[in-house]
């Protein structure tokens, strides 16, 4: 039996199978050794299946033979295999930091919960990447939202209940509005297979059905990526969870619904109809709203945690902004800064995970002169913050650049100049990281209170390193995204570039 | 055109909007999950409402029928349903904690308490 | 509740057909309504209502809490196995074809245990949230 047929099933089957055996080894070690064992060979084979659909061709498995489009299919192409290499990647390095860090998080009775719940969700966002149904991405999407909401509330902190309590309702809503969308884009087309529906779709005439299938998929997609005005759900949440369970979300949670949006966008919809249905410029007015109102909100806040979770909300808006310009640079951009901002962001959260591991808080007035404290930490931050106000060498630079690239090639200059400025603003709420951190001295008292262990160092090194590397060498994103951008323009009524 | 045509697809928008409302308009986070149940409830009816077609007998193959209703979206609300109880589920434990934690289950007081004191203390 | 008698002698009547309706719910899922997820929790709900008239306890010394929460996983495990078993026999993962010498009986093989293992776990769910809910007591007990 050669498993490397098998591989787009393992991807899911893998984590989703760890889940219970973590449920019934109760020992918090060995749960901890089972993922990892897990989550680096979820990553081994999201980087065999990114490899060979790396010259453009598409695998398609049947799952229970029976084939589609009446049977589920999961479809690995080049759009949803670098997103595999993103979540699996993200979750390997997570995973051994979070051996330590939810050691005042939570009981040492509830450690096997914490795995437990890590893998389904591991296994519920690789499934909604993988999949070719659309129900399936349904189900998929509410088992890691559900686990997600655990995760989250499993923090010593009851501030965390009631964000895990409001991100359950807000995320609900979400998903019970796509399942209405995907309900009436069923009764349209009479199928469920992402790439029939679209071929069927393309025949029929343009219709309301049509356009309120859209405008649901839509709302309950921004609800679930935190698109401006419904990210309400994001801030508490990423500040109130656990430091693992931040980072894991920052750089995956948001990215996934960004990718079912784009997949259901070009490949069900496709870009006459957008265009139709005037909705691009809808999202590129919410994204340019999320670009300013959060960097401003951000400036405002006085916990590092919350300061870079709304800064999480403006760069949702960035890559939205790709998505509403939607031509070949615009596309690259958007899924570039997928995964430039996910590593940034994963980088940052682990970051202020050692911070709290060794200081006990993110909160600024805790900070003074910590870039004498714990100058490696300090200086990763700096970096991560460079990163997202786009400063050349970074990451983030390069997915800025496409994006004011972009927005040049569509014949919007204003845009370029609004990207530009709101830029500022990022500059603005790590200025206020710097100031604290290396021009104020630190108080008389300040003291590490527990040193950071190796495993949590070396995950951070990694992505941090990850940050610079991508500025420096962008073969692997760019040449990625390019791909994934040209499979979606040649979706259902696109153009081939 | 008939009322009578379109009744499941109004009941439907009745449902969710109704769910809707008592999502926002209520504080009591007990009735919010109510509201959130009535209103995954609505998108249930639009998809089994269809599925019944006119002149269509039971999903199982035998001579004599050629018109079958469609079984597809009960096992996809099954699936749904389930879901739904899920959601419930921890939607209620999350409330029984946080009334332990803030020893008040209204939305308004809990943000309140919390507003109060900012600092991260433990529950409890 | 538990001193009343015509609850108590109600329940005794009753819990032994619900258990063995969710039963029949169970093995009948081919032929009409019913499957897994029903059965499971007609079968919680059999042993809830004992948990309801005489007791947490009583309830628990049925099915004990780590007794339910094993059952949680293993019906998951025994989901995902009949996945695995198709994996084995160089089908496609969860292809019940190849699991009997004719695929119309693999078929049937393949949603019995499919079946089994969504009522197993369902069951252990619905009583794992009813024991967790029920033995959280008063507010002022403190607990974890």
């Amino acid at each position: 039996m050669s498993l490397s047929n098998h591989l787009p099933a393992l991807q899911v089957v893998i984590p989703l199978v760890s889940a219970p055996i973590a449920l019934l080894i109760r020992q918090r070690h060995l749960a901890w050794a089972l993922m990892m064992v897990v989550s680096w060979l979820s990553l081994a084979i999201s980087v065999l299946l990114w490899l060979q659909v790396s010259d453009g061709s598409v695998i398609s498995y049947a799952i229970g033979a029976w084939p589609p489009p009446w049977g589920i299919e999961y479809r690995v192409d080049s759009l949803n295999a670098f997103i595999l290499v993103l979540i699996s990647g993200t979750a390997a390095l997570v995973v051994p930091f979070s051996l330590h860090s939810i050691e005042h998080d939570m009981h040492q009775q509830q450690h096997y919960l914490f795995h437990t719940m890590f893998a389904l969700c591991l296994a519920g966002l690789l499934g909604i990447t993988i999949t070719g149904d659309a129900f399936n991405v349904f189900v998929f999407l509410e088992i890691s939202s559900l686990s997600t909401y655990v995760l989250i509330a499993l923090s010593r902190r009851r501030q965390a209940l009631v964000a895990s309590f409001q991100y359950l309702m807000m995320g609900t809503i979400g998903a019970t509005l796509i399942v209405v969308g995907i309900g009436l884009l069923y009764l349209l087309t009479g199928s469920l297979n992402i790439a029939d529906m679209g071929t069927r779709l393309s025949t029929l005439p343009p219709s309301r059905a049509v356009y309120t299938a859209l405008a649901f998929l839509s709302i309950g997609l921004s609800l679930k990526l935190a698109l401006f005005p419904l990210h309400q759900w994001l801030p508490n949440a990423y500040a109130d969870a656990p430091s693992a369970v931040s980072a894991f979300l920052a750089a995956t949670a948001t990215k996934v619904a960004i990718y079912v949006l784009l997949r259901f966008y070009f490949d069900v919809f496709g870009l006459p109809r957008l265009n139709e249905a005037g909705i691009l410029p809808l999202l590129m007015a919410l994204a340019i709203a999320a670009m300013f109102v959060a960097s401003a909100i951000a400036i405002a806040q006085s916990d590092l945690k919350g300061l870079f979770a709304f800064s999480s909300v403006a760069q949702v808006g960035y890559i939205m902004l790709g998505v509403g310009i939607s031509n070949d640079t615009g596309l690259t951009a958007a899924l570039l800064h997928i995964f430039n901002h996910g590593i940034t962001k994963g980088a940052t959260f682990l970051l202020l995970g050692i911070v709290m591991y060794a200081i006990g808080s993110t909160d600024l007035s805790r900070l003074r002169g910590i870039g004498r404290l714990m100058p490696l930490t300090s200086a990763g931050l700096l970096l991560c913050g460079l990163s997202l106000i786009g400063i050349p060498g970074t990451s983030g630079f390069i997915s800025k650049w496409y994006l004011v690239l972009a927005a040049l090639e569509a014949g919007h200059g204003w845009l370029a100049f609004v990207i530009v400025v709101s830029s500022m603003l990022a500059v603005a709420y790590v200025w206020k990281f710097v100031e604290v951190a290396y021009l104020q001295e630190p108080d008389a008292g300040a003291h590490l209170q527990r040193k950071p262990v190796l495993t949590m160092a070396l995950p951070t090194t990694v992505l941090c390193a990850a940050t610079l590397y991508f500025g420096l060498d962008t073969r692997f994103s760019l040449g990625a995204a390019s791909a994934a951008a040209k499979v979606l323009l040649s979706g259902v009524g696109g153009v081939t570039p | 055109m008939s009322f009578a045509a379109y009744f499941t697809y109004i009941v439907t928008y009745l449902l969710m909007t109704a769910g809707l409302f008592i999502v926002i308009a209520r504080g009591n986070l007990i009735k919010k999950l109510i509201g959130l149940g009535i209103f995954q409830s609505s998108v249930y009816l639009l998809y089994i409402g269809p599925a019944k077609l006119i002149g269509g007998t039971a999903p199982v193959l035998a001579t004599g029928y050629s018109v079958y209703s469609n079984p597809l979206p009960h096992v996809l609300i099954l699936t749904a349903i389930v879901v739904g109880v899920a959601t419930l589920a921890l939607g209620l434990a999350l409330v029984v904690r946080i009334r332990e934690a803030y020893g008040s289950i209204e939305e308004d007081e809990v943000l309140a308490e919390d507003k109060a004191n900012t600092s991260t203390t433990g529950h409890a | 509740m538990r001193h009343d008698p015509i609850l108590q002698v109600i329940a005794r009547l009753l819990i032994p057909f619900i258990l063995l309706f969710a039963l029949y719910v169970q093995f009948h899922g081919d032929f009409g309504p019913g499957g897994g997820f029903q059965a499971g929790v007609i079968f919680a709900a059999g042993i809830i209502l004992h948990g309801l008239i005489s007791g947490l306890d009583a309830a628990k010394k049925i099915l004990p809490e780590r007794l339910v929460e094993a059952m949680m996983a293993i019906g998951v495990l025994i989901y995902a196995g009949v996945g695995i078993a198709s994996l084995l026999l160089s089908g496609a993962y969860l292809d019940y074809s190849v699991l009997d010498h004719d695929p119309i009986y693999g078929q049937h093989r393949g949603i019995f245990w499919v079946e089994i293992g969504v009522a197993i776990t369902v069951c252990g769910v619905m009583l794992k949230i009813f024991y967790m809910f029920a033995g959280r007591g008063d507010v002022d007990q403190d607990e974890e």
